[in-house]
């Protein structure tokens, strides 16, 4: 496949990068811009939690206290050790990714929904210590003024300062193309056919020889990694940061983005991190009551469209195709027909 | 010893209430294997109804209780018919996710109706009770004796009646129970409606001692899960003693070690006891 055919199967998603890309050019206005840089936050965090709970199988539902600990990681490191942010992010990664491990090893032994409901308590550990421990995170207050990213100089351009609104947009854009790409890489690769095939049936992948354990442990940890930091880009795009990121709402919010936008797809995740916080943005003379729209939005969506969005264009997709094919096999067999005729 | 003797009692009270949340979410789990997580939101939900019999429409604490209990369990029937019933041959994660957006719904609706603002139940019984040198309130009292009552008339329905006698035998074997000529809709409607009146039972019971918000439900719905895990799935004797064992760890390290943290200790006992017995202390092997 050429660069041209390249392009011809994925138009839409490069015309949609295009206009990712082009989007500063519109000037939009401050309010809107933030809204569209928080949720490609979400995004990334919605492509982690698909990870886990869309490919392994596994509902990791302390994803909102794995978040809030890259949030405060972040927070802490830049604003009490002066660490540079650029240094702090991955810290924040690796520190969710090892608080995930402590986690993960005990709640590893549940499966299905007991799993669901013991790391759900974890989260609720989480959640308390940010909000009781005064010394360190400063209860239930948080930490005000977190810095931006520290300028980057560039020999002969000069710096590139993080302070203003478009490049920390291409900051998180570009996180959230990395956390494509190495999801993508995970997804097709034998790595990430173990993670589906203990999701589909973890019996049976145990019995061919995927060791499960170490799996889930593997998705996992690299589910934290990322989830760690997009908690870490949310604290320095807000500056400050509260106990609420480390909510299980947050877990119910990303949960809520992945079902709706299509579990166990790439596009999915994404669609639904942003269609969803922008609906909610327009939806402000409601705001507080939004819940009672997206409550039962969610109940019919899991009843009649259990994939998501994007689970149903692949389905719609998929009965044209047949449509055609059908066509296309009938008349080949019309003509193969008409052969016989003529051979006899 | 008199304050450790007080924290007991209070272990035994909390306990009572947990046992009561705990039961009706068990049943559910154990017979229809939905883990309703917004179950706590009915438990707020009958508070919120309590309190609106009791101070606008001024009845008495017993009658409101009983209503509040019927109301929630028609709520139960309901949410079973059209929200999980639905669901009921799908992977168990979409049941669970069904909940959290009724959940999501329960808690804004209170909020729409009662503001989200905390509420006070004003005290049926404040006197102060003197039993064995421990000093407690009326209200304390009745709530572990009422959840006793309860347990026992549990025991009693799923026992000795045939009704009950369905539930436990759909808990075993849902399809054999069909086969048998079991209405398994019956089943787990009732079901429903019973996990609905404890939880009713529980708010009301204990909601003219503390406060009620909007938000009361999500601990301890957390908490019953992990006091379901402790006592092993769909067990009933584990979950009335797993209530009173996190009753009692709660109070006793609320009172001793820390009283910001008591939440985190019953989901750290919940931790110590998953990482020796994966399937809790009276669960069964997984099959």
């Amino acid at each position: 496949m050429g660069i041209w055919g390249f392009v011809r199967s994925k138009w839409l998603y490069l015309l949609i990068l295009v206009l990712a890309l082009a989007l500063p050019l519109a000037h939009p206005n401050r309010y809107w811009f933030q809204v569209v840089i928080i949720s490609l936050v979400w995004s990334i965090a919605t492509l982690s939690l698909n990870l886990i709970l869309g490919y392994t199988g596994q509902p990791s539902l302390a994803h909102g206290a794995y978040f809030g600990v890259g949030a405060y990681a972040v927070g802490l490191l830049t604003l009490k050790l002066h660490m540079s942010f650029w240094l702090a992010l991955p810290t924040a990664g690796v520190l969710a990714a090892l608080v995930g491990l402590i986690i993960g090893v005990p709640s590893m032994r549940m499966r299905g929904h007991y799993f669901a409901i013991g790391t759900l308590c974890f989260g609720v550990i989480i959640y308390t210590i940010a909000g009781n421990w005064m010394e360190l995170t400063g209860g239930f207050t948080g930490l005000l003024g977190i810095p931006n990213p520290n300028a980057i100089p560039i020999p002969g351009i000069g710096r590139i300062s993080f302070a203003n609104q478009i490049n920390q947009y291409y900051l998180v854009l570009v996180l959230l193309l990395i956390t494509l790409f190495v999801m993508h890489r995970i997804v097709y690769s034998l790595v990430g056919y173990g993670f589906m095939a203990i999701r589909n049936n973890e019996v049976l992948a145990a019995a061919v020889g995927i060791n499960t354990f170490r799996n889930k442990l593997l998705s996992l940890t690299i589910s934290n990694f990322i989830v760690g930091v997009a908690g870490g880009l949310y604290a320095v795009i807000l500056g400050s940061i509260s106990p609420s990121a480390a909510h299980f709402n947050i877990t119910f919010y990303l949960l809520l983005y992945l079902l709706l936008g299509g579990v166990a797809s790439l596009a999915g995740p994404i669609l639904g991190a942003f269609a969803l916080p922008l609906i909610m943005e327009n939806l402000q003379f409601i705001s507080e009551y939004r819940n009672l729209v997206f409550g039962p939005l969610l109940i019919i969506v899991i009843i009649y469209w259990p994939r998501g969005v994007m689970g149903g264009l692949v389905d719609l997709k998929q009965r044209v195709q047949n449509y055609y094919q059908f066509r296309k096999a009938g008349a080949a067999r019309a003509v193969a027909s008409a052969e016989t005729d003529q051979a006899i | 010893m008199e304050l450790f003797f007080q924290q007991v009692f209070n272990g035994i009270m909390l306990g009572s209430t947990y046992a009561l949340v705990a039961l009706g979410l068990t049943l559910v789990l154990g017979i229809l294997n939905v883990s309703n997580f917004a179950h706590g939101d009915l438990y707020m939900l009958a508070a919120y109804i309590t309190f609106t019999l009791i101070v606008n429409y001024s009845i008495g604490f017993w009658p409101a209780v009983l209503v509040s209990m019927v109301t929630l369990a028609i709520v139960g029937v309901f949410i079973e018919k059209f929200v999980f019933r639905p669901l009921r041959d799908q992977s168990p994660i979409n049941p669970f996710i069904a909940a959290v957006g009724l959940m999501l719904f329960l808690e804004t609706f209170v909020i729409v109706v009662w503001g989200p603002r905390g509420q006070r139940i004003p005290n049926p019984y404040p006197g102060a009770v003197d039993l064995f040198g421990i000093s407690t309130t009326q209200q304390r009292l009745i709530v572990v004796v009422a959840a006793v009552v309860l347990i026992g008339l549990l025991q009693l329905f799923i026992k000795r009646t045939t009704m009950g006698a369905t539930i436990e035998a759909t808990a075993q074997d849902r399809e054999g129970a069909a086969l048998v000529g079991i209405n398994v809709n019956r089943v787990s409607s009732v079901t429903f409606a019973i996990a609905g009146a404890l939880a009713a039972a529980a708010a009301s019971l204990i909601a003219p001692i503390f406060m009620i918000a909007p938000g009361m439900g999500a601990l301890p719905v957390m908490k019953a899960f992990a006091i379901i895990i402790l006592g092993g799935v769909g067990s009933i004797p584990g979950a009335i003693a797993g209530a009173y064992v996190l009753g009692m760890v709660e109070s006793l390290g609320g009172g001793y070690l820390s009283a910001a943290y008591k939440d985190v200790y019953a989901f750290g006992a919940l931790v110590l006891v998953l990482a020796i017995r994966p399937t809790g202390l009276f669960g069964k092997e997984e099959h």
